[in-house]
């Protein structure tokens, strides 16, 4: 049997560079990202580019099932219908802890709907009441709403649907589409100060770098997942709750051409099915299903959890406790000693079954009412979260039997559900916006030229995935826009084609001179693997920057060792070696996550308080400051800035504008 | 595990321009290996378990094994996927099984024409916010917060 010191990969990478060709395209418009906001940029650009202008989409995966819908899902979270955008505002800020931007979310609830109607016009299928059936949004047929905000759907081919949108409207428009290429950095203009020009990456299906010129450009690339010490000990480190594919590359990517980040310090930890991590809005919403301790008590009710609420008025005390409050409550009781957590599948199963029956539904028409309420259980892990019915197929659980485990997970970071994460954007063109927050192009990073959409945009969640494809349109209108008044911008480079390529392959070429110095190429002294370097970041973010290990808790004097390793982590990173072009593919990725949680990190370091309990704990700073920036206080924004020519880091405080009344 | 793949149905996608499963997936996880004609997943501690490999391929070769650090041994869950509706296959540790439809599109795949009908606003409506399907008698598309003040 041959020694264990050669690449395994199906696709080797090549090390020979002579070999390696690099192919340069140059477009008006770079799309980069597949997802929900990238579709919705695609469709829209496609009616504002002027005839004659070239536009491209590149993705790192096949559009059909890229992003974080790829899996499919069984609601739209967000869909306004008979509420208002400024309703809208006031739930998202109370569910994110006051610190918003109240101009985006406005922006976003006025062209929502738009999309989600669109998606049906294009042949998704959307639950509406009895005696609406077959009637569209637009036709005045009512959804099924399981929450204010949120619809249910049959949401299996979302994604295939609206990638098929996108995909045709590209095509008709004559504009380009690449799958398979990984775009790993963005490029700024030789000439022009702060201004992107570019992005380069390569193919993980051949040996080829790929260089894009543009002159405008959208990066939405997901949020960030691996990032922290999985629950799971193995395989199931794949069941993230988050696409597992999302590398923090739309952060790390704008950031490190200066882009300015905001609110990189909140991440969202959400409380799921244990391991599985299966969806629990339709359970909560749609079953009125309660969550008791492991001794069949109705905690959230109890007196010590109104206690602990009330550490963190206002927004303990409004009507809906804040997602990151509910984490708490239940770490709470977990902490205490009266775990675990269950969610009471079988009492709110039963109880709509009684209620049939007190109403005098007779056995046949009570068994075919039974059949649809658990078709409709089923369907919601099916539609999106297939492994968690593969657990519960695995421990015989039957929901109207038996109740599940809950539990927080580890921390994901991502702007566009309940978390807001992101890069700092202009807002809407308009009058009523505060100077501070617009600057010419609806979604327009500090960059200039750069715009970014769904997971990317930051301080500003609850968007899902109908507002991520919003998102993604309004930024594509500024775009063109952009375009316009940037008619003679002709975008140049400050690296060679060569100079690029050396850098792409860097890991390739370290992997090749060494691999065979050591009998297993798993281990040798003189480079690291990609997954060795993502299970040391996943280890110490967690024990040092508030993983699930230590109850999310960190302070300031454990930001300080983890700091160290993420500074070790990226100069290891330059040793990192990868012989196939999938690990050349992953040692990108990771190197995207370290960048992405050191100012995850930096970010919990600047801000001396605990916003979101229940997400993190600052164990020597555990209040959530209700003050205002002007008079001190931590309710505002934290924004970064990492200086491309300088390589310096810098936080800073920004006023939060309350633009809805309360 | 994840997806894994029955070499006893799997033809490599021979007959097709492309291996259906490895061009889907989305972590790039399922891949050819050509001289046996297989294609196997690469990486399975990084499957999502989304079953899209499972869903689009024409053999029906590929299934989940559930991840093996989580799930007792035993469990199946197995998709059907036609143009319009999902069949879906559960098998109980215990033995038990469930099997569930539902619709997944309302139109033909390959149908959609998302320019057809609909408006080609000016180069005038560029400076606006309106997006190109919203016209500005639009009340939600064009509304300001002091309309709820």
């Amino acid at each position: 049997m041959a020694l264990p010191n050669k690449p395994t990969w199906e696709l080797l990478a090549e090390p020979d560079l002579t070999k390696v060709p690099v192919e340069e395209h140059t477009y008006d418009a770079l799309l980069v990202g597949g997802g929900m906001a990238a579709c919705g940029a695609a469709w829209e650009i496609g009616k504002w580019l002027p005839d004659g202008a070239t536009c491209a989409l590149v993705d790192k995966a096949a559009l059909e099932r890229s992003g974080a819908v790829a899996q499919g899902l069984s609601a739209i979270n967000t869909y306004i219908g008979e509420n208002t955008p400024s309703d809208y505002v006031r739930m998202v800020r109370n569910d994110l802890m006051g610190v918003v931007r109240e101009d985006l979310i406005f922006d976003l609830g006025r062209h929502v709907d738009d999309s989600v109607h669109h998606f049906e016009e294009w042949g998704l299928p959307i639950w509406k009441q009895k005696g609406d059936e077959g009637k569209k949004l637009t036709e005045g047929g009512k959804p099924v709403r399981t929450g204010k905000w949120q619809i249910m759907i049959n949401g299996e081919s979302y994604k295939c649907i609206v990638a098929e949108a996108a995909k045709a409207a590209l095509e008709e428009k004559g504009y380009d589409l690449y799958e398979r290429i990984f775009i790993v950095k963005l490029l700024l203009d030789a000439n022009k100060e702060n201004t992107i020009a570019g992005a380069v990456g390569f193919s993980v299906r051949e040996n080829k770098v790929h260089i894009f010129k543009c002159k405008a450009m959208l990066v939405a690339c997901g949020g960030a997942v691996n990032i922290f010490r999985p629950r799971s000990t193995d395989e199931g480190k794949g069941r993230a709750w988050y696409p597992v594919w999302n590398a923090g590359s739309t952060y790390t990517m704008c950031m490190q051409v200066g882009a300015e980040m905001t609110m990189m310090e909140n991440r969202f930890t959400p409380s799921r099915f244990k391991d599985g991590y299966g969806p629990v809005g339709a359970w909560f919403l749609l079953f009125k299903a309660t969550v008791t301790n492991g001794y069949g008590e109705h905690y959230v009710k109890s007196d010590r959890a109104k206690a602990e609420l009330e550490k963190y008025a206002p927004y303990g005390l409004a009507p809906v406790t804040p997602t990151c409050l509910r984490n708490h409550l239940m770490l709470f009781e977990m902490k205490e000693g009266r775990g675990p957590i269950f969610m009471d599948t079988a009492a709110a199963l039963n109880a709509f079954l009684e209620e049939k029956k007190a109403q005098g539904m007779d056995e046949k028409a009570l068994k075919r009412y039974w059949k649809e309420l658990e078709s409709e259980a089923w369907e919601d892990f099916l539609d999106m979260s297939v492994g968690q019915a593969g657990l519960w197929a695995s421990m015989n659980i039957e929901p109207e039997k038996v109740g599940s485990e809950i539990m927080p997970t580890e921390p994901y970071m991502l702007g566009s559900h309940s978390g807001c994460c992101g890069i700092w954007v202009s807002g809407p063109n308009e009058d009523w916006v505060p100077d501070e927050y617009k600057w010419g192009y609806n979604r327009m990073t500090t960059v200039n030229g750069l715009f970014t959409a769904g997971d990317g945009v930051g301080a500003s969640g609850h968007k899902f995935s109908s507002g991520a494809h919003a998102e993604g349109r309004m930024a594509a209108k500024a775009m063109a826009r952009y375009i316009r008044d940037n008619a003679d911008f002709a975008p140049s480079l400050k690296q060679s084609e060569e100079e690029l390529k050396e850098e792409i392959y860097k890991p390739v070429k370290v992997y090749y001179e060494n691999y065979q110095k050591t009998t297993d190429e798993m281990v040798n002294p003189n480079y690291i693997k990609p997954r060795h370097m993502m299970e040391r970041l996943m280890k110490y973010t967690d024990e040092y920057g508030g993983g699930w290990s230590p109850y999310y808790m960190t302070n300031g004097k454990l930001l300080e060792i983890v700091m160290k390793h993420l500074q070790w982590l990226r100069e290891d990173s330059e040793k990192m070696a990868a012989g196939g072009l999938h690990e050349l593919l992953r040692a990108w990725e990771n190197l995207h996550r370290i960048w992405t949680v050191e100012d995850h990190l930096r970010h919990i370091q600047f801000r001396e308080e605990s916003r979101y309990p229940g997400f993190y704990y600052r164990g020597d700073f555990m209040q959530a400051d209700d003050k205002d920036f002007d008079a001190g206080g931590w309710k505002c924004f934290v924004n970064s800035k990492y200086d491309p020519n300088t390589g310096e880091w810098t936080c800073m405080k920004k006023k939060c504008y309350q633009i809805i009344s309360d | 595990m994840p997806s894994f793949v029955n070499p006893e149905k799997c033809d490599g996608c021979k007959g097709g321009e492309k291996t259906a499963c490895m061009y889907i997936c989305p972590n790039d996880l399922m891949v050819l290996n050509p001289d046996e004609m297989r294609a196997y997943n690469q990486e399975p501690d990084q499957c999502w378990e989304c079953y899209s490999c499972v869903k689009i391929c024409p053999q029906g070769a590929i299934e989940v094994r559930h991840y093996a650090d989580i799930c007792p041994m035993g469990g199946y869950v197995q998709p059907m996927r036609g143009t319009d509706s999902i069949m879906w296959t559960i098998k109980f540790r215990n033995g038990n099984m469930k099997r569930f439809k539902f619709p997944i599109r309302t139109t033909p795949e390959g149908s959609i024409k998302p320019y057809d009908g609909k408006p080609s606003p000016g180069a005038d409506q560029l400076d606006n916010e309106l997006l190109f399907t919203e016209t500005a008698d639009s009340d939600r598309a064009t509304c300001k917060p002091s309309d709820f003040a």
